[in-house]
């Protein structure tokens, strides 16, 4: 390995036990001001048998123990805040820092979603300019904010086609889905009452247009469509899959994960699309927070607009209002009126952009996408020889034949000082590498990449069972997921 | 790089989309702004927000304080902006603090097994009813009329698709707790699930045990709800439930008009194959020290597809991350003393007023107003800058005299002196 | 290998019949494609079964796949050990990583799987 590549240096890293092994008894790190009423006892009030003892093994750790604790354990972890964070289809791009100053301003955080409208005039202006501006971006007509997350929204979409097609007469029975999709959509598909049928890519990675004509019929609901399909292809024909669908009085929805390569360069709702989903902490820069919050809004076209859940915004002379009164709405996705907090911060990721910085961010994005693909084509496989957009899918068939696959090639990248790209998927291309790179990398960091899994590719002809050992660096080494999974060990017990 | 690539301008890079689904306009939206005018335009239209001032108001969504720790902690780089920790190797700090997580809410529920979050709880109680139409194989839900009326609500809209009839069981009048002879004529040899909020909506302690030995006698799984978390420190946990699905919104999670939140599923170790989400399990590297990784993933949808026990993706991690580290700040003496600082406060103003309901209370209790109008009630409580408890109409009309209020650490005798006056 | 006694699909599972009742599992290949086993979902006691139709679930840490019955039957026996001892189907796919006992109610269905050398000519030919 050379070390000019390396962005990583083995470092001196701390052991640190779990919580209830550093815990003694009688140790506390909390302080509550005196009571300014009558202390109650537990077991007069609520009676003997409804209260407990001492919660068992609860830790009893002072407030520099927890401190000393989780700083210790998050330099365990690798971030966007350390470097190129590559999965494909996940959007991992810096998170602005004004995005959590702004949703800790006190009358941002605690706002509590029973106040009374007039005591919340605030909030409800947020979610109406948010509102108005994924309208914008997206093409669509009106917007859902209530979904917690993108499957959530997925959920909530279907249930849109759902009432609609219901109020024509006939739920149908299918949701048609590219052998391409996230695995979200067919479980989202499932939950929603309806049966998958899967739909095969044709030879250049696109929905194919022919087999689509074929399987749509009465009983076809909607087509799910990631476009940006998980490939990194636009989808060429979009418009003729949209048609197709109408002709039969099918909708199409679409799966807005990778609508990072789209904001103000296409717009869903000008090709066809009835109904989507956006991914506020993909797209619009909220923090992943190792796996949420998220955030995911749907999108509709006029004619579903009378379906979305209950409550929604309502301008009543220079008042915002909550409306119930909606009769056609399916149900609620979700207590409240959404993830309010991840609003707040992608509304401030679209005001520090204005309309022509999120155009600049896309067209950066498929920059930077096309130039990891071109460093990368010599050595890897492009997976489909189409034109990339915000994201490239490389197979490992040329490493293969030498005996190592994605899943090595992704544990050795650790040892250079980056996190993988995903890992064998999209389940089209055998041994994928899925790599999305976003707008937030620098030339010097995409080539330090590039770099990398070149080196790697080098080091696969020359020494295969060193890669396949890696990692070599981490303060951890390979982890035995087999082990975890014969014998599920998934709480601390003393 | 355009260089590189062998392109001219960043718009070649995009020219091969077809002209007809270009956008060729500029989006309509204004021009970037500064920080400093963006955290201005937030604060001003948060003035028009009532934020601290003084609220009666629980239901769900609960105001506790905030030990400034875990701020401190969540702002990290290394936990905030990093991704699902699916690469075991670069992410033991998120996986080693979903597993305290994780043994900690088993800790506090009496539960074996606890995924590492869901969204809230209005979603974590449709996911435990599917759960337990899984397990048992049957496909109808009882729910608690007393159950929190959202959470219901969502229920309701999840189970029109699976197939899952849900019924009503009534509260008593007297007592505002669960009827449990309604529940026993209700249920049936086709119940997979009885579902039961405890404190429920009113705020008052449910009998767990005797639900539990009405739901297992007909072979029905328990579902216990919370909504309210630091009850936790004194109320007994659920242990006779079979599934435990709850709101962690009351540790260190700021209301935030209503969320994001963390909702949690717990189980006995029987259904751990059916426990939705994600979970972190022990195990070790290849040089034998203990490791933590993302475990039994083919339960969850990016390998079954359709199959999975649910399509939840991204959950609530760095929310998870907040209870975590309340949890441990307050640690087993802290809650405890929380709870029943929380107690001893709705105690006092509970005496000052005339109750709806007979059953015992943690920190919310229903107040029976008679024949005074309620809005009004509130709106001269909104004049001193306070705002009143929870008008139950809209929810119950049979309760249309009566109003939620709530009482937590940070409520002051003053204010609820001003209630009791405004009120009484 | 492949045992003279059973008869196998195409689909990599076994049967061994006696008495009227067959001993199903997964064959040394299908094991070795599916890599380290963590899970078995196992049929219920009782359960009607259709050849070719999925009976049981066999996990590996990032796969889950069907396993079809071999023959028509009910379920009258399942190898419960393997709940503990999922790595059984690894280390002893043909005989102590058996998965359920079916007992055939179309027994003449036998006589359509592939004998060992046909199954092994269709192994070398996939």
């Amino acid at each position: 390995m050379s070390e000019g590549i390396k962005k990583v240096r083995q470092q001196p890293s701390q052991n640190e036990d779990l919580l209830f092994e550093i815990s003694s008894p009688g140790k506390a790190g909390y302080q509550l001001p005196p009571l300014d009423v009558p202390s109650v006892d537990p077991r007069a009030a609520l009676g003997a048998g409804n209260t407990r003892d001492a919660i068992d093994d609860f830790p009893e750790v002072s407030e520099v123990d927890v401190i000393r604790h989780f700083t210790r354990l998050s330099t365990w972890n690798y971030a966007i805040d350390l470097g190129l964070y590559p999965l494909g289809s996940c959007t991992m791009k810096y998170n602005p820092r004004i995005n959590e100053a702004a949703a800790r301003v006190e009358g941002m955080a605690w706002p509590h979603p029973y106040q009374p409208d007039s005591l919340s005039q605030g909030a409800m202006e947020v979610m109406a300019e948010l509102e108005r501006c994924l309208n914008a971006i997206t093409g669509m007509d009106a917007v859902t904010l209530q979904p917690a997350a993108g499957a959530h929204g997925e959920f909530a979409g279907i249930l849109l086609i759902r009432a609609y097609l219901e109020s024509k007469g006939n739920p149908r029975k299918k949701i048609l889905i590219p052998d391409s999709a996230h695995g979200t959509n067919p479980a989202t598909a499932h939950m929603a009452g309806y049966q998958v049928e899967n739909i095969a890519s044709n030879s250049r990675g696109m929905v194919d247009t022919e087999i689509l004509m074929k399987a749509v019929d009465d009983d076809v609901a909607a087509l799910m469509v990631t476009n940006p399909n998980t490939l990194g292809v636009f989808e060429e024909h979009i418009a003729d899959v949209a048609k197709i669908l109408h002709d039969k009085g099918a909708l199409l929805y679409m799966d807005g994960a990778n609508m990072n390569a789209l904001v103000g360069v296409s717009r869903p709702g000008d090709f066809g699309v009835d109904v989507m989903h956006l991914n506020l902490h993909k797209t619009f820069s909220t923090p992943h927070g190792g796996g949420g919050p998220g955030s995911g809004p749907v999108a509709v076209k006029k004619i579903l607009e009378p379906f979305l859940p209950a409550p929604r915004l309502k301008r009543v002379g220079d008042k915002w209002e909550w409306n119930y009164n909606l009769p056609d709405a399916v149900g609620r996705v979700r207590a409240f009126y959404g993830n309010f907090g991840v609003l707040v911060r992608a509304l401030a990721y679209i005001m520090a952009h204005g309309g022509d910085g999120l155009k600049r961010a896309t067209l950066d994005a498929v920059l930077n996408a096309n130039y990891l693909r071109k460093r990368l084509e010599k050595h890897y496989q492009i997976a489909y020889n189409e034109p990339s957009m915000h994201e490239c899918v490389f197979s490992d068939d040329i490493q293969k034949k030498l005996g190592a696959d994605t899943g090595n090639i992704a544990k050795r990248l650790i040892d250079y000082g980056f996190h993988p790209y995903t890992v064998s998927f999209p389940l089209i291309v055998h041994g994928a590498l899925m790599i999305e790179p976003t707008e937030t990398e620098s030339k010097r960091e995409l080539d330090l990449f590039a770099d990398a899994l070149i080196s790697i590719a080098e080091e696969i002809e020359e020494n295969v069972e060193f890669v396949k050992q890696s990692p070599h660096s981490t303060r951890t080494s390979k982890v035995d997921e087999v082990g975890a999974a014969r014998k599920p060990v998934v709480r601390w017990k003393r | 790089m355009l260089d590189t690539i062998g392109v001219s301008s960043l718009e070649d890079l995009v020219a091969h989309l077809p002209a007809a689904v270009r956008y060729n306009d500029r989006l309509p939206i204004p021009d970037g702004k500064s920080e400093y005018e963006i955290l201005d335009y937030f604060r001003k239209l948060g003035e028009t927000n009532a934020g601290l001032q003084a609220s009666f108001l629980g239901a769900g969504v609960y105001r506790h304080y905030r030990p400034v720790m875990v701020d401190t902690i969540v702002s990290r780089g290394e936990f905030l902006t990093s991704y699902t920790p699916y690469q075991a190797e670069m992410a033991q700090g998120t996986l080693t603090a979903i597993f305290e997580f994780q043994s900690m809410i088993c800790q506090l529920t009496g539960m074996d097994v606890a995924n590492a979050s869901m969204y809230d709880a209005s979603t974590a109680v449709p996911e435990a009813a599917m759960m337990a139409m899984r397990a048992t194989g049957r496909s109808s839900v009882l729910v608690a009329r007393n159950v929190h009326p959202e959470y219901r609500e969502v229920l309701g809209t999840y189970a029109k698709f699976q197939g899952m009839p849900v019924q009503e069981f009534a509260f008593d009048a007297e007592s505002g707790q669960a009827n449990f002879d309604d529940l026993a004529t209700k249920l049936t040899s086709d119940t997979a699930a009885v579902i039961l909020q405890s404190p429920n909506f009113f705020g008052i302690v449910e009998d767990v045990k005797q639900a539990a030995a009405l739901a297992h006698e007909k072979g029905a799984l328990l579902v216990v709800i919370f909504s309210e978390a630091v009850a936790m420190g004194i109320v007994a946990p659920p242990r006779d439930a079979d599934i435990v699905a709850g709101e962690l919104q009351s540790f260190a999670i700021a209301p935030s008009y209503g969320g994001p939140f963390a909702g949690i599923i717990a189980c006995k170790e029987k259904l751990i194959r059916q426990i939705p989400g994600r979970l972190v399990g022990e195990t070790k590297d290849k040089d034998g020290r203990r490791a933590f990784c993302l475990t039994l993933a083919t339960r969850e949808q990016h390998i079954r597809r359709e199959k999975a026990t649910s399509n939840i993706c991204t959950n609530q991690a760095l929310i998870a991350l907040m209870a975590t580290v309340f949890m441990s700040v307050y640690g087993k003496e802290g809650l405890r003393e929380l709870a029943t600082q929380n107690l001893s406060k709705a105690q006092y103003l509970g005496a000052k007023l005339k109750h709806r309901f007979s059953g015992p209370f943690f920190n919310e209790f229903v107040a029976d107003v008679g024949a005074k109008d309620v809005a009004e009630m509130n709106r001269a409580l909104e004049a001193k800058k306070i705002i009143g408890g929870l008008p139950l109409g809209r929810f119950y009309p049979e309760l249309k005299n009566g109003v939620l209020l709530c009482c937590t650490e940070m409520t002051r005798r003053e204010d609820m002196d001003v209630v009791a006056e405004v009120m009484a | 290998m492949y045992p003279d006694n059973y008869r196998y699909t195409k689909e990599h599972e076994w049967v061994h019949v006696e008495a009227g009742a067959g001993t199903v599992g997964i064959t040394d290949h299908a094991q070795h494609e599916l890599g380290d086993i963590v899970y078995v979902e196992l049929p219920k006691l009782g359960a009607k079964v259709e050849q070719g139709k999925a009976f049981a679930v066999v996990e590996s840490v990032k796969a889950a796949s069907d396993i079809y019955a071999p023959v028509t039957g009910e379920v009258i026996a399942i190898n419960e050990a393997l709940t503990n001892a999922p790595e059984t189907l690894n280390a002893d796919p043909h005989v102590g990583g058996w998965i359920a006992k079916i007992k055939l109610s179309v027994p003449e269905e036998v006589d359509r799987l592939l004998s060992p050398s046909d199954y092994q000519a269709y192994l070398g030919a996939e």
